[in-house]
């Protein structure tokens, strides 16, 4: 799909489109390219248009998917139809955009003729997941502490002191892909992944970390547990992360880790 | 009152048309593997288009009713009997308590539905009462599990006459039959060299052994790759990924919400419905359709279930 490139406007920033991609995927259901790296600017439009779209097309749509450099709609084939609602969300989202993450919430007039003629955009939310990096839970600390060549409370430093992007939701309900991580503990994928990884387990994969909501079988790199809830079905929204958020992740003792609801069930083995 | 469950068979789930609004926490979808014989079942009864019904894949299933109620019977043909007797699919049946629904295999096509008068009475989970298995959300006790021997699944007592409906016969599919299905080209369709769509398209594929309600895993001529790595994005019903050897898997109602394979476009949803009812060694070829053509074709399906 070419595009003009428009000259007289200023350039987008880093890794976005200078206009949103639009591409009609099956009979009900459409994406939104926003760019092609993953890079903090092009998920901060997505954080913003997902906003967007959500409180002006509510009414139209049925599943709303934000990941890395797109928007994925399913809309109600009864309500819309793509011919319609495509000019409609280039409208809405055209020159809707601010560069920067916004801090306070900001009233936005729309021109489209959807549900809402303005618009809030919130701040991205940020999540604080308190992290326990003992060795009981721990279990690749080590491993990763020899491939950087750090030792394990360097790795537990530089792992702890950065705030991260949530890029997507997926794989498993709530599990938040967050980026990215220092360079230097930064580490491949398990050859044979897990056959069990407890719940609340932090990984990493390459420039990826993750806390596992559920146990599942997986293959990141152990680094530390969290005792907090990361997916609660009782709740309206699930889980405490949204795509475009940020995270950071709170050094505990193993105390605060108990006195929080903390487990030390282990790991299974390979199968 | 309720329906006793007595064998489970190969696998047995409460369904109803699917949990909206989660994707974007990677909650799938779900739902029945065949939209088209499932909202039929409904519609015989007069129910909601979106009442809660069994769906039954490959059969070996048996159940007792504990209270009298209207019934219908869609999709495949697993050899359904009622009180040893064998009756059909695609209509309605008056039970009394007591009676004994009972499944052997597959004579044509893969799944079928068990609707009762007014529903299955099952608490929602997240909206809906779809069993998603791989996490563990809906169904009877909410916690993802399929039906299994002893389950008693609710429903009203429902004892006025009954006036049998059934469909038509020229309505009622033939599961036996090659299936050819429509796809609009999407995704990254245009990374890929058209030579290698136009075998796509002309090639015969053989449904492999791998299939669940996430995908099918189909085996024929592979299509190779060769556009730029994907960055992970959300997968629409129908989806045609392309994995790493060539070979094309076709996401199905449980299928994750994002992944970062490239993806030729979209089976339509009312050939998703065929492709649900054939199995391992059954064949498939795919053409082309307009997109225009196929949603003007789910809206109108969608319309007269609606009605």
């Amino acid at each position: 799909m070419e595009h003009e490139q428009k000259k007289d406007i200023t350039a987008p920033p880093f890794g976005c489109f200078p206009e949103p991609i639009y591409q009609s995927l099956s009979e009900s259901s459409l994406i939104i390219y926003f760019g092609d790296q993953i890079n903090e600017c092009v998920v901060n439009r997505v954080q913003q248009a997902r906003q967007l779209i959500e409180q002006c097309c509510h009414h139209l749509l049925l599943d709303v998917i934000p990941s890395y450099t797109s928007i994925h709609l399913t809309y109600d084939v009864l309500q819309t139809e793509y011919d319609w609602f495509q000019p409609q969300l280039a409208r809405l989202l055209n020159d809707a955009f601010i560069d920067e993450p916004c801090t306070t919430p900001i009233r936005i007039k729309t021109q489209g003729v959807l549900a809402s003629d303005e618009v809030t955009l919130e701040a991205p939310l940020v999540v604080e997941v308190p992290i326990y990096y003992g060795e009981e839970v721990a279990f690749d600390l080590p491993a990763v502490a020899a491939h950087s060549g750090l030792s394990e409370e360097e790795v537990i430093k530089v792992h702890s002191e950065m705030e991260y992007t949530v890029y997507t939701i997926g794989f498993s309900p709530g599990f938040a892909f967050l980026g990215n991580i220092d360079e230097r503990i930064a580490m491949p994928r398990m050859q044979t992944p897990r056959t069990h990884v407890p719940a609340g387990s932090l990984g990493i994969a390459n420039r990826q970390t993750a806390v596992y909501p559920v146990a599942v079988p997986g293959g990141w790199r152990i680094i530390g547990r969290t005792p907090m809830n990361l997916v609660d079905y009782s709740l309206p929204e699930l889980s405490p992360f949204q795509v475009g958020g940020k995270v950071r992740f709170k050094p505990i003792d193993k105390a605060a880790f108990l006195s929080l609801g903390g487990q030390l069930d282990k790991v299974g083995s390979h199968s | 009152m309720s329906l006793r469950v007595d064998h489970a068979g190969v696998l047995a789930l409460l369904v109803d048309r699917g949990r909206r609004g989660y994707q974007h926490v990677g909650v799938s979808v779900g739902g029945p593997m065949d939209e088209h014989a499932y909202l039929w079942a409904n519609r015989l009864l007069g129910n909601k288009q979106s009442a809660t019904q069994i769906e039954i894949t490959y059969g070996l299933f048996r159940c007792q009713f504990e209270e009298d109620t209207h019934i219908a019977l869609t999709g495949a043909n697993l050899q359904a009997t009622l009180n040893d007797k064998p009756i059909r699919s695609w209509q309605t049946y008056a039970v009394t308590a007591g009676d004994v629904l009972a499944f052997k295999t597959p004579h044509a096509g893969l799944r079928s539905y068990l609707a009762v008068k007014g529903g299955f009475q099952v608490e929602p989970h997240l909206g809906s009462t779809t069993t998603l298995m791989r996490d563990h959300i809906g169904g009877l006790r909410q916690d993802g599990q399929a039906l299994s021997k002893t389950d008693l699944i609710p429903f009203n007592r429902y004892a006025v006459k009954h006036r049998g409906q059934a469909l038509p016969e020229a309505f009622i599919p033939d599961y036996t039959a090659k299936v050819e299905l429509g796809v609009m080209l999407s995704y990254q369709f245009n990374q890929f060299d058209m030579s290698v769509i136009k075998r796509f398209f002309t090639s015969e594929y053989t449904i492999s052994q791998h299939i669940d309600r996430m995908g099918y895993r189909l085996s024929g001529h592979a299509i190779h790759y060769e556009g730029q790595p994907l960055i992970s994005e959300g997968i629409s019903y129908g989806a045609i990924q392309i994995s790493g050897d060539g070979q094309p898997i076709i996401l199905m109602c449980d299928r994750q919400t994002i992944g970062g394979y490239p993806k030729v476009g979209c089976v339509t949803a009312l050939d998703m419905n065929k492709l649900s009812q054939r199995g391992s060694g059954d064949t498939v070829m795919f053409r082309p359709i307009k997109a225009q053509t196929a949603r003007n074709d789910m809206r109108a399906f969608e319309r007269f279930f609606m009605t």
